[in-house]
């Protein structure tokens, strides 16, 4: 094979792969809420957004990176934790559109508010690890120290809430309240406790993903550089079913790298297209997702 | 003991339970017969938490279950199996089993091998799914789930609901069993009049939400007006 064109499918791939877990990432945020709440909220990268604001505004105190991280974590839980317990909590038992509708504009009013707080010029998030791509024979390859890192991160994350919802009490527990709320209280599982806690983690997963993405010098940290990787995260989350952890994480994935094939041999301006294609095809093939399980019930 | 005192319940402008009084004894069975329509399911979930009475009282252990929330009521001890089983169809039948389990500080392997004892169609199908189960098979799951937990009463809705008359026969001697090897107090709500009538040792008829009959469960059943006005069971 062609040397140019071997090196540009590698460069794609991994080019893909990078911008796939980010992808990813939001998916698995949103089906963490899904599994837990049974709610798709179209807020789940707004409020990452606000709670990274929230956490780098310690930057200007001369912070570190890892306190900052750790700020954005802990205002990622108290906003999932609100918006359940202010918001949400009186949508529960409404027609699903209900939930849809408020989400919706929510996510308009956050990012009005964060930019009229901190406008919306982007700002530059420092990095933990060099994004200077690694050389490969005297030429930049695609990977780099920081891009390792947002891979082992995603990696790190999604195995974590797998095992969460497979292998632990909590996670039985947050499943069956989503699931079968009435049936848990009865069973003694304190649901409303559970159900918050289902959003603070799905918006603690999405700010890791905000923290990543405002950490790449060309786009920064702005009130809407959640907006573009939502919609692919969704797509992403559909397709590999929304009651699949691993599912989100590999469909978004493969979505990237995609995306990156679409942009290097078509058109960037196809990569939406194609995304939607792929997510069209996948749900009439298998509609509850690629990577979930369906159940036949015996009548 | 369980003490229902001058229990009312609506629905908005219709009134589900009349000024209903009963007692539950420890160790026995108490079967509420009635109608569609009667109001039996509403005194269950009323007693559970899952509706609010307008007034009156429910006793158990010196408190009164009114006001207190449903998780709260379950965690005192108080199982409730509801009509149409309510297993998670979801969750494999072991995972139904551990979440009953989860909330009541009992030993988890302990429980599932009791379980399975009693139930050992359940233990065949340990890793399947609940949905795939036949309906008397989700009827033991509902049940076992609610066991294992150790309940000392459990709240009965229509276990016989859709099955076939020998599973129903199958159930109701199980939970016979339960009664006369513990102190299981049961509530057994059911429109099988006849198969309730067999195990339970007393009987509450209701009829659009008020107690017609309150008595020895030989006696009711013994009743010819009540076997044919509210039972429907005619020779």
């Amino acid at each position: 094979m062609d040397p140019f064109l071997t090196s540009r499918i590698v460069t794609d791939v991994l080019g893909g792969l990078t911008n796939g877990v980010t992808y990813g990432l939001v998916a698995l945020s949103l089906v963490l809420i899904w599994r837990s709440t049974g709610i798709l909220n179209f807020a789940q990268g707004a409020m990452p957004m606000f709670a990274t604001y929230l956490g780098f505004a310690l930057l200007s105190y001369h912070f570190g990176y890892w306190p900052c991280v750790v700020a954005c974590v802990i205002a990622a839980l108290l906003i999932g934790g609100l918006t359940e317990r202010l918001l949400v909590r009186r949508l529960y038992g409404k027609p699903e559109i209900n939930p849809i509708v408020v989400m919706v504009g929510f996510l308009i009013v956050l990012e009005a508010v964060a930019a009229a707080i901190w406008s919306s010029t982007p700002r530059s998030l420092p990095s933990p690890f060099s994004t200077i791509h690694w050389q490969l024979a005297g030429k930049p390859f695609a990977l780099s120290p920081f891009t390792v890192y947002e891979i082992a991160t995603a990696l790190v994350v999604m195995l974590a809430v797998a095992a969460l919802f497979r292998f632990t009490n909590l996670g039985l527990q947050l499943r069956a309240s989503a699931l079968a709320p009435e049936v848990s209280r009865l069973l003694g599982v304190r649901v409303g406790r559970l159900l918050t806690l289902g959003w603070m983690l799905s918006t603690a997963v999405g700010v890791i993903t905000a923290i990543l993405v405002s950490a790449n010098f060309f786009s920064g940290l702005t009130p809407t550089v959640m907006d573009g990787i939502f919609a692919y995260g969704f797509i992403a989350a559909a397709i590999g079913g929304l009651e699949s952890p691993v599912g989100a994480i590999t469909a978004g994935v493969l979505l990237g790298v995609v995306n990156q094939f679409v942009t290097d041999f078509v058109n960037q301006n196809a990569v939406i297209i194609i995304a939607l294609g792929i997510l069209v095809v996948s749900l009439m093939a298998r509609p509850s997702g690629v990577f979930t399980k369906s159940t036949q019930r015996r009548v | 003991m369980i003490t229902v005192e001058d229990l009312s319940v609506s629905f908005g402008a219709v009134q589900a339970l009349r000024h209903v009084s009963f007692a539950a004894q420890t160790g026995k069975i108490t079967a509420v017969l009635g109608a569609n329509g009667a109001g039996k399911t509403t005194l269950l979930r009323t007693i559970s938490g899952l509706k609010e009475p307008k007034n009156g009282s429910i006793r158990f252990d010196e408190r009164d279950l009114v006001g207190e929330r449903t998780e709260d009521i379950a965690r005192m001890g108080i199982g409730h199996v509801p009509e149409g089983r309510g297993v998670i169809g979801e969750f494999t039948v072991e995972e139904n089993l551990r979440l009953g389990a989860m909330t009541a500080k009992v030993n988890l392997q302990r429980g599932l091998d009791e379980q399975y004892t009693m139930f050992p169609v359940l233990g065949e199908r340990r890793k399947q799914h609940a949905a795939k189960l036949s309906g008397g098979e989700r009827q033991m799951l509902a049940m076992a789930r609610a066991l294992i937990a150790k309940p000392t009463v459990l709240l009965l809705d229509e276990p016989s609901l859709g099955l076939a008359p020998l599973v129903t026969a199958q159930l109701m001697h199980t939970v016979q069993d339960l009664c006369e090897t513990s102190d299981l107090t049961v509530i057994l709500v059911e429109q099988n009049a006849t198969s309730a009538l067999r195990i339970a040792h007393r009987a509450v008829v209701l009829h659009v939400g008020k107690i017609v009959a309150n008595d020895e469960a030989a006696v009711v059943a013994a009743d010819e007006n009540l076997r044919q006005y509210y039972l429907g069971l005619v020779e």
